[in-house]
């Protein structure tokens, strides 16, 4: 058992124009995104498309396979009219999705991984948004790490998961919906405000929780579920499913990234494992006590179980770490991987700390440290919950702007814990984690950015000089084209022909 | 539970080598507490600063679409 898997987070960012009473959302975030296009993507000549075909026969070399594909190239070398889209040289999609800006982080193995390329992407959020001032006469556009505008509009931060095929869909609602319902006591990102349209000026925990209105389905848009049915693997559907996680809150926190995506993995293979087999901790109302256990900041709202049982969010989250702790010692004592251990041993110590003080964690967990923020100078100016400055401090603790955002000048000061440093931001930016295929997706952009028509999770498609027909290469395996396996291969090459060449050898 | 140890030793400072020394629960937590406030206080300072001017008019501006 270990939090390692092939694991991404994907953020969509809010946006506004100061001073532009009428926004195009989609305009607006095109011009962010073609900015960066534009000034960060040095020597490229052309900006490759998403290649969306899901043509995938397979051979298997080294993790690859090669086809000749059929398509004119022309069709695919003329520049995106469409909605903006960079794929970059770190592995990440940097596109418009809706009306938002997004992105998706490169396929990464660990939640630490996660924090970093995470960061990443929220650094190249602001680069962006620095060129469309540095670009000419456009007024400044604002970018923020949250998921609504209080006034009924919500957007999303998902996790992906590759999970094992065999693993019954039932049993993962029966117990992914508890584990979500009470890992919001860490994940919460907090609001000022209940109810989709904010009905009341309350603070609450999640960001999210209340845009959920049902238990299980396909939509991430309207009628938002609990669990959600989306299943795309982006690899080999027969032995792999992606478990798309769309409840989870934008976070500002290391420490609350870190850990939801390190403790979900971890409670998805005691699942894959068959562990959890005979025991459940079914909530009898799931929707309700999403709400509930946002709602409630002293933790003490007790949520209704199956078989009679009430359990607070604190001893539902309590139940899954002695599982978990449990489930590691009796299987894997010998050999449990670093970065489980400390998985394990934060989730522990963040669950000691929820239960002693709250409203100590704020040096940890995002909706604490708001909340501190909030209440403290609520209490210095005598205001009601309602005043304005207070919902402007529950804006502004998003803003990624390092001189304005709240969040971090909480960081700057020491007051909110970090786990990586500026140093490995700016790489992560430019350079893909090693131990996934976004190794070979990167490399090859960085390498080769002229002689790539168009990429995608699972594939990239070469545009050859001399060359009539495109090649694409399908990257079906995310385990496979890591720098162990394709270091030395992308070293020897001297261009992407002398590439494709070797592939396919 | 050796977690809870931990953040109590670090927050009630050394104790391993004078344990005589070890101040009380409840002083601890009081000492936890002003701390913990000097901070909050020299943050709120900042605030003023870096809020956007007009807070009113940027809360009401921030409108979004709907997203995924």
């Amino acid at each position: 058992m270990t939090v390692h898997r092939i694991m991404g987070i994907e953020t969509e960012y809010g946006i506004t124009v100061p001073g532009v009473r009428i926004m195009n959302a989609m305009a607006t975030s095109t011009r962010l995104v073609n900015a960066y296009a534009r000034n960060n993507i040095r020597g490229r000549q052309r900006n490759p498309k998403w290649d969306y075909s899901e043509e995938a026969p397979l051979r298997d070399a080294r993790g690859f396979d090669m086809s000749r594909a059929e398509a004119d190239p022309s069709q695919l070398t003329d520049d995106d009219m469409g909605m903006a889209n960079v794929i970059l040289t770190n592995g990440a999609r940097f596109y418009v999705d809706h009306a938002h800006p997004e992105y998706s982080s490169p396929e990464i193995t660990g939640p630490r991984d996660a924090v970093l390329w995470d960061r990443a992407g929220a650094a190249i959020m602001h680069r962006a948004a620095q060129y469309t001032t540095t670009d000419g006469v456009d007024l400044p556009i604002l970018l923020y790490k949250n998921n609504t505008d209080n006034k009924g509009a919500s957007y999303g931060c998902h996790e992906n998961y590759l999970m094992n095929r065999s693993t019954e869909f039932s049993s993962i609602v029966a117990w992914m919906t508890p584990f979500f319902i009470s890992r919001q006591i860490f994940t919460g990102a907090g609001r000022l405000g209940i109810g989709q349209q904010t009905r009341d000026f309350q603070y609450q925990i999640s960001q999210r929780a209340d845009f959920f209105e049902t238990e299980v389905g396909l939509e991430t848009t309207f009628k938002r579920p609990i669990i959600n049915t989306r299943d795309e693997p982006h690899c080999d559907a027969e032995r792999f499913r992606r478990l798309h996680v769309i409840v989870g809150d934008a976070n500002m926190s290391d420490t609350a990234t870190y850990l939801k995506m390190g403790t979900t993995s971890l409670v998805l293979s005691m699942l894959e494992s068959g562990f959890l087999e005979g025991m459940d901790m079914t909530p009898t109302e799931p929707v309700r006590s999403m709400y509930a256990v946002s709602h409630d900041i002293s933790l003490q709202r007790r949520i209704p179980l199956t078989g009679g049982r009430n359990w607070t969010a604190l001893e539902m989250q309590r139940e899954f770490w002695n599982l978990a702790s449990k489930f590691c010692e009796s299987e894997y004592a010998d050999f449990i991987d670093p970065e489980t251990i400390d998985v394990l041993f934060q989730w522990g110590r963040i669950l000691d700390r929820l239960e002693e003080e709250p409203l100590e964690c704020a040096d940890v967990l995002d909706w604490v440290a708001k909340y501190r923020l909030m209440e403290a100078y609520r209490s210095r100016g005598g205001l009601e919950w309602s005043a304005a400055r207070l919902q402007a401090i529950d804006l502004q603790y998003a803003d990624i702007r390092p001189d304005k955002g709240l969040a971090l000048r909480l960081e700057e000061r020491g007051q909110l814990v970090r786990m990586v440093t500026d140093q490995e931001i700016e790489h992560a930016q430019f350079h893909p984690p090693t131990d996934t295929r976004a190794y070979f997706r990167g490399e090859c952009l960085r390498r080769f950015p002229d002689e790539i028509a168009a990429a995608s999770w699972d594939s990239l498609i070469f545009d050859l000089p001399g060359k009539e027909s495109l090649v694409r290469v399908p990257t079906m395996e995310p385990t496979k084209g890591t720098k162990a396996l394709v270091g030395e291969l992308l070293a020897s090459a001297t261009n992407a022909a002398d590439l494709v060449e070797l592939l396919g050898a | 539970m050796p977690q809870r140890e931990n953040v109590e030793r670090k927050s009630t400072r050394p104790t391993q080598e004078a344990p005589e020394e070890q101040v009380a629960p409840n002083q601890a937590a009081t000492e936890r507490k002003a701390a913990l406030d000097a901070e909050v206080d020299s943050m709120l300072d900042e605030i003023d600063d870096v809020l956007e001017v007009n807070a009113e008019d940027f809360v009401k501006s921030f409108v979004q679409k709907g997203g995924q």
